[in-house]
């Protein structure tokens, strides 16, 4: 649905997307992560035709950007990181004007209603775009985005500036509208890129450093496998039964944390899950888990390990914002 | 481009600028035929025309100003370039809603033409002569006015500097007589604004002169379009 190949984007000696290749397929929910400046909105304003590559190709639906920008800009509804609203209309003469400018051939009513209905933006309808709160802004924003039923959505940073009922009504909105489209949306809040997307992209410093599903990138990313245990019995006893799991290295006991129970970390081979079997042979000594923790990493530090390791090796240019 | 155009028209008369536009220039229309047709018992349109080339010099740049400053700063122009128009389209569209304003402020000439037109018979040939100079030199400043306000987020900077630029082409002719070398003073003769316009004035429609207008409106037009092009590759 959505190709994207070395794709390049210069302003003077600054570069602000750096060779970046991926696919969207069909149906899918990409996130965009990245700090600040990391070049997240320059390559969807490439991607939606706003601007232009300095080199490499970007195809929607099989249309290139470039060479066919009218069809693919047909499949594409965008949702820039502030709303494009002109504030003068009424919300209604602004999805009016949408639906022409985008030539949408759908039954005008009916389908702006239904818009409406999907943003919960009715009783708002007849007001002008200029008295509107943030959060209403931004829904308006987002069904200008939806006009024409586009197959593929296109989102910067959609949940910004609302508050948290909103958010949660807008995420599960996307997810919603994930089944029958395929969803580009960037934001720097891990917990909604966790929590919305299929896939994840992490781009720094316009490098893109990681695309795998959010549990993959824990997993592959984790250095740091370890078991954390703490059990009510006696110490030595403990640490001689852990030892003799299978599968079970480097057992260490971290002494006493509450009065009777010890803290061990153990460290599993790969791929071995070693949780059951402790369980088992420490319940069969009658003594009790107190608490069992494994050391993977959660997306956020991942995120956090991944941007570091490119601050440590590419020097921070000066002025990393896209225009 | 339809939908752009009824945007930008709408928008003049939903905000105070179109009414303060077509209110000027009614303003000073009454004002001149009151002084020179009634009171001097005259049936000669061109004095009103002439004494209004000044005044749609300096209105038009407050038409015009906002068209692309205004979707810059309020980064509206992202939904304009990523929608399937061209931007010939979006040019084409907002050049048209300016000029269809401007045309309908000078709907009071065709109020005096009747009022004489009752009393003697006027000379057709130079009111007709008027109206199409003046609404091209109009399409001229609005095409000069779109370039500037493609090239800044500021409208009073795409005001000012619309307004100087249309004072220079006004004003060239006094460079000319300054000029002693001959093969300038052909270039800013050619350039001359305020010539081909008075010949319009006079009831002398010339094609050269109505090709110059229609020329430079499109280069200017061109222009923006390299201007607002030029953004997206730079």
């Amino acid at each position: 649905m959505i190709e994207v190949q070395n794709l390049t984007k210069r302003y003077g000696s600054h570069v602000a997307v750096n060779n970046i290749s991926f696919k969207v397929e069909e149906g899918e929910i990409l996130g965009f992560l990245g700090p600040n400046g990391a070049g997240k909105t320059t390559t969807m304003n490439i991607l939606t035709g706003y601007l232009s590559a300095s080199s490499g190709v970007a195809k929607i639906n099989d249309f290139d950007v470039l060479e066919q920008p009218n069809q693919a800009k047909m499949n594409i509804g965008y949702l820039p990181e502030q709303p494009p609203l002109y504030l003068d209309m009424t919300v209604r003469e602004y999805l009016d004007f949408m639906f022409d400018l985008k030539k949408c051939k759908l039954s005008r009513q009916k389908h702006i209603a239904e818009i409406c209905r999907l943003v919960k933006i009715e009783t708002v309808y007849g007001r002008l775009i200029k008295n509107l709160s943030k959060g209403y802004r931004q829904r308006v924003g987002l069904a200008q985005a939806l006009i024409g039923n586009p197959p593929v959505l296109i989102m910067d940073e959609p949940t910004v500036g609302l508050d948290p009922k909103q958010i949660i009504e807008i995420r599960s909105l996307i997810k919603s509208l994930g089944k029958n489209h395929t969803v580009i949306l960037s934001s720097h809040i891990l917990q909604e890129i966790e929590a919305v997307c299929d896939r994840i992209i992490i781009i720094n410093n316009g490098v893109l450093i990681a695309d795998d599903t959010a549990s993959n990138l824990a997993k592959k990313n984790s250095s740091d496998r370890r078991l954390i245990l703490r059990v009510a019995g006696e110490e030595d006893e403990v640490f001689t039964v852990l030892n003799r799991v299978p599968g079970a290295k480097n057992v260490t006991s971290h002494g006493e944390k509450e009065s009777g129970v010890f803290e061990f970390s153990i460290e599993p081979d790969e791929d071995i899950d070693i949780r059951r079997e402790v369980s088992a042979r420490i319940s069969a000594r009658n003594w009790a888990i107190m608490g069992m923790q494994s050391m993977e990493m959660t997306l956020e530090e991942v995120f956090i390990a991944l941007t570091r390791e490119q601050y440590v090796n590419v020097k921070p240019k000066k002025g990393g914002r896209s225009k | 481009m339809s939908a752009i155009f009824r945007r930008e028209f709408k928008a003049f008369f939903t905000s105070p600028v179109g009414f303060v536009v077509v209110a000027i220039v009614f303003l000073f229309t009454g004002f001149f035929f009151t002084t020179f047709n009634i009171y001097n018992l005259s049936p000669d349109l061109s004095y009103v025309f002439s004494s209004l080339f000044p005044v749609t010099l300096i209105i038009l740049p407050l038409l015009t100003m906002r068209l692309f400053s205004d979707e810059k700063r309020m980064k509206t122009d992202q939904v304009l370039l990523t929608s399937p128009v061209s931007i010939g389209g979006i040019i084409l569209g907002k050049f048209f809603a300016a000029f269809l304003a401007f045309a309908l402020s000078l709907i009071l000439m065709i109020v005096f033409a009747m009022i004489i037109a009752f009393q003697v018979t006027p000379d057709w040939a130079v009111i007709i002569g008027n109206y199409l100079g003046i609404l091209l030199v109009g399409g001229l400043v609005i095409s000069i006015g779109l370039l500037i306000s493609s090239v800044t987020e500021s409208q009073l900077i795409a005001a000012i500097g619309t307004l100087a630029i249309s004072f220079i082409l006004l004003l060239v002719d006094g460079l000319a007589a300054m000029l002693n070398v001959p093969f300038l003073i052909t270039i800013v003769d050619f350039l001359s604004v305020s010539q081909r316009y008075s010949s319009f004035t006079s009831g002398l429609i010339a094609y050269d002169d109505i090709i110059f207008f229609l020329s430079m409106q499109a280069l200017f037009l061109f222009l923006t379009a390299r201007v607002l092009d030029k953004k997206r590759w730079s």
